[in-house]
């Protein structure tokens, strides 16, 4: 079961790529591949002020995950007991089909060893204690390590604070 | 198999300038990872530039031992040299140039900030006045401003963004020019609920989170201001009783500010009136929980000097200073009850010469503690006021940060010894005729720095792992230098822990104490002077001056006329510049994950202008300015004031050893042909800058 979630406040996040190079610097990835990306999006109007949205993209440690139907050797493997999803390098072929079935770019390119490598979530980190490189590092504290299910009841606080807010100031 | 040796060490980054404190994570004597501290952070926050940190010392294109020029200056031409042997040279140069042409024909320049104590010790032991810094390019008109004002330099106050209900920033662009802790802190306050109005002259990260936002017309933020200081004024919104006790010439301003009405404002600036006005109010119904930013990077034009006084009016007159959510005090040791750090430079006798730059007699009211860098290649090149012969640069890089590079260079050849003192290469390094290879901030312990505050505390930069390169410490390099020229007294150490412990022998502190958290704090809570009696201005009045003595003794007006920026004329625009959160400038460029990242420049050019060219994003285009030319690509977009261009700063690096930066992007200040000026606040007027754009077919 997939127990984790990175939840991105975009309220907080500024676009910096901190996260990026935490996690390159953490997992050591070679220049040409990233485990996970900002996407800026934007500038668009709201309200006579140009916004933009910073996506955030790690893998998405799906409960189905593509990838691993793709993988033919059973190199991308998900973890049983917490449903992260990361490669065995000594059986990846380099064949690439996990490229080509994720639909979000999440595994990547190891030019160099001519094989698959992804986010896992920092899961050494997370057999530690700790958290993902790249919410640790997060400068404006923007991602956050929690459930799915935490996600969603931090988006209603926000939503009712919100209303609540407007309504003061008309 | 062996086993993992592991440990933790707090230390204070460098990757830029604003120094954050870090958490080095060291593994079998390298760097594992760098996080922000913990401690003083309330996290492990960190930039991407610090981030970037473990891949800057891991990587090789940076100096890896002392090297001497084989060629000409400038060609490249470099040969491998012992310690001894550079240092050799360095000290016999200085000798004879000292010996010719007397000591104060030796200058030394650095990066300014909080670790400059043995380098201003030293040219001070050498007997010469000249220490300069970087700030000509960069803050000297809002320290200079304030100076004025207050009798305080800007670093004197800090802002309040825990308890702020209302920011103004001006082309501040602090969600991509940032240091971890104030972007940290800014978000907290909008999530607070502080609101946030934002003037710039192009969007960008920062104004897409404001309430309020403005593209305004190129250097008129000052007319925004005094349309805002007639609104406060006229509707009578100011704190009077604090403008009372603590203002010198409030009658002149408000004579002053009379004709500039907000719908002259309006005229000027582009910002509606009823949007001043509205503001002011805003601003007003808080007070003095307000925050304006006063400025960080503010070389900008001839007169920013007098918009930065602007910026502090309007805090007198909300009562903003030591305020909660405004602007309080930054408190030293002293303040907080312990005798003073010491420094080496109080054990040099103090020197009496006049400066190579003017500060302090041509120009009485700039600070002799920032100089004037922009004045180098004048006093080489005419031998005034006197020879310059030697230039000691120490993580210092004019060429890349001043305005016209070639005028600049043409001093620099002239010199007798130009020496550089880095960690990285650099424009100037590479004109210079030794350079010394300084360990990084990774490899190094540094002095004791305060790190005043409401709350002070004190902080040190230490040693997480052993030099990968043939570098050394500054401390190191300057003593060696100084026992070869017989000011060795003055240097009065073999060790950095012999250094640390003559730093804090009066305040009855030790390294040790540094070792838990990485800081020792000074105060259990923020210490709050008396806004009654208590505070602290050091003008001759001991008021905040309007009209300032400091000024007016010197000849120059308080209060001149209002004078509307430049207008670029046809076809041309005014060039201007900012940073982005991957680099600092030129100095990252070269950093493998940054520069993956943003590995070029581009022009930023208003639509309706673009069109008319036939320029689309993605073209190359071609941009010049008094006979140089430079390429680099369009971006573009309506959300840039259509007389500006913007771009990167510091692109365009043309040092072959950096060979991912080499020649990507677009150098700027080489179109800034002329600009090596003193303006009124000490600053070079950056943004003055007119360039011709054209699509290249």
């Amino acid at each position: 079961m997939s127990d984790y979630y990175i939840y991105q406040d975009q309220k907080r996040c500024i676009g910096c790529r901190a996260c990026e190079v935490h996690c390159k610097t953490k997992n050591d990835v070679p220049v040409g591949a990233s485990f996970c990306k900002i996407i800026p999006v934007g500038p668009h109007v709201q309200d006579g002020i140009p916004r933009i949205k910073f996506i955030f993209m790690p893998c998405f440690h799906c409960e189905s995950p593509w990838c691993i139907l793709a993988c033919p050797t059973g190199a991308m493997q998900r973890r049983a007991e917490d449903g992260i999803t990361s490669v065995e390098p000594s059986l990846c072929i380099g064949c690439k089909a996990c490229i080509t079935a994720c639909p979000w770019g999440a595994p990547q390119w190891n030019q160099e060893a001519g094989k698959v490598f992804k986010c896992d979530y920092c899961k050494d980190r997370i057999d530690q204690g700790l958290e993902p490189a790249c919410v640790t590092g997060c400068t404006t504290a923007a991602l956050k390590w929690i459930s799915p299910a935490e996600s969603t009841s931090i988006r209603r606080e926000q939503f009712a604070k919100k209303m609540s807010q407007g309504s003061q100031n008309p | 198999m062996s086993e993992t040796s592991k440990k933790v060490v707090y230390s204070v980054c460098s990757m830029c300038t604003v120094r954050c404190p870090i958490e080095i994570e060291v593994e079998n004597g390298a760097v594992k990872h760098i996080w922000g501290n913990p401690h003083v952070l309330g996290g492990r926050f960190l930039c991407p530039r610090g981030a970037a940190g473990k891949v800057f010392e891991n990587d090789s294109e940076r100096l890896q031992g002392p090297m001497i020029r084989s060629g000409e200056r400038g060609s490249g031409e470099w040969r491998k040299a012992t310690w001894d042997e550079a240092l050799d040279y360095v000290a016999e140069r200085l000798k004879k140039v000292i010996e010719t042409y007397g000591p104060e024909s030796v200058i030394l320049g650095d990066r300014g900030g909080a670790f400059t104590d043995l380098q201003k010790a030293f040219i001070k032991a050498l007997g010469s006045p000249n220490y300069f810094n970087h700030h000509g390019s960069c803050s000297n008109s809002v320290h200079n401003a304030h100076n004025g004002m207050t009798g305080q330099r800007r670093n004197t106050v800090s802002y309040d963004w825990k308890n702020c209900k209302y920011a103004v920033l001006y082309g501040r662009n602090i969600l991509e020019s940032i240091g971890t802790k104030e972007a940290k802190d800014f978000i907290d306050a909008l999530e607070n609920g502080m609101k946030f109005t934002y003037f710039d002259i192009r969007w960008n990260y920062t104004a897409a989170k404001a309430d309020r936002f403005h593209i305004i017309k190129p250097g008129s933020d000052y007319a925004v201001n005094l349309g805002i200081i007639h609104t406060l004024i006229s509707e009578k919104l100011y704190d009077a009783e604090f403008v009372n006790r603590w203002v010198l010439g409030f009658d002149e301003l408000a004579k002053f500010i009379s004709p500039y009405t907000p719908e002259w404002a309006e005229k000027e600036s582009g910002v509606p009136a009823r949007e001043i006005v509205a503001i002011a109010h805003e601003m007003a119904e808080v007070k003095p929980a307000v925050i304006l930013y006063a400025g960080w990077m503010t070389a900008w034009t001839e007169d920013d000097y007098y918009f930065r006084r602007s910026i502090y009016m309007i805090y007198a007159l909300l009562g903003g200073y030591e305020a909660k959510g405004g602007m309080l005090f930054n408190k030293n040791e002293v303040d907080a009850g312990y005798k003073p750090l010491k420094k080496f430079v109080d054990l040099v006798p103090k020197v009496d010469k006049k400066r190579f730059d003017g500060v302090g007699w041509k120009y009485k009211h700039l600070s002799a503690d920032y100089g004037l860098a922009q004045m180098v290649p004048y006093a080489v090149l005419n031998e005034d006021p006197y020879p310059v012969k030697a230039f000691i640069n120490y993580r210092f890089d004019p060429l890349s940060a001043f305005p016209d590079p070639e005028k600049f260079k043409e001093g620099l050849r002239k010199l007798d010894l130009l020496v550089t003192i880095d960690v990285n290469y650099s424009h100037t390094g590479w004109v210079s005729d030794v350079i010394l290879p300084e360990a990084t901030y990774l490899e190094r312990t540094d002095s004791v720095i305060v790190k005043s505050g409401p709350k002070p505390s004190l902080w040190i930069r230490r040693k997480a792992v052993e030099p990968k390169f043939d570098a050394k410490p500054k401390w190191w390099i300057l003593k060696q230098l100084a026992d070869r020229l017989g000011i060795g007294q003055y240097f009065p150490y073999n060790s950095v822990e012999d250094i640390i412990a003559f730093q804090l022998q009066d305040m009855g502190l030790k390294l040790e104490d540094f070792n838990s958290k990485g800081i020792v704090s000074l105060a259990k809570d923020q210490i709050m002077w008396d806004r009654k009696d208590g505070l602290k201005f050091k003008t001759p009045s001991k008021k905040i001056e309007f009209v300032s003595s400091m000024l007016e003794e010197n000849g120059i007006p308080s209060f001149p006329p209002y004078e509307s920026p430049k207008e670029p004329p046809e076809g041309f625009f005014r060039l201007t510049t900012g940073k982005t959160a991957v680099h600092t400038q030129g100095t990252t460029l070269n950093n493998p994950y940054l520069n993956e990242i943003q590995p070029e420049n581009s022009l930023w050019i208003n639509t309706t202008e673009a069109d008319k060219m036939g320029i689309k994003s993605g073209d190359t285009v071609e941009i010049s300015a008094d006979g140089v030319v430079q390429t680099i690509k369009a971006y573009v977009t309506d959300f840039i004031h259509p007389t500006a261009v913007y771009t990167l700063h510091g692109y365009g690096r043309e040092i072959p050893l950096q060979s991912r930066a080499f020649k990507k992007g677009m150098r700027d200040n080489t179109l800034m042909k002329g600009l090596l000026k003193v303006s009124i606040g000490g600053n070079v007027p950056m943004t003055d800058c007119f360039v011709n754009v054209r699509k290249v077919s």
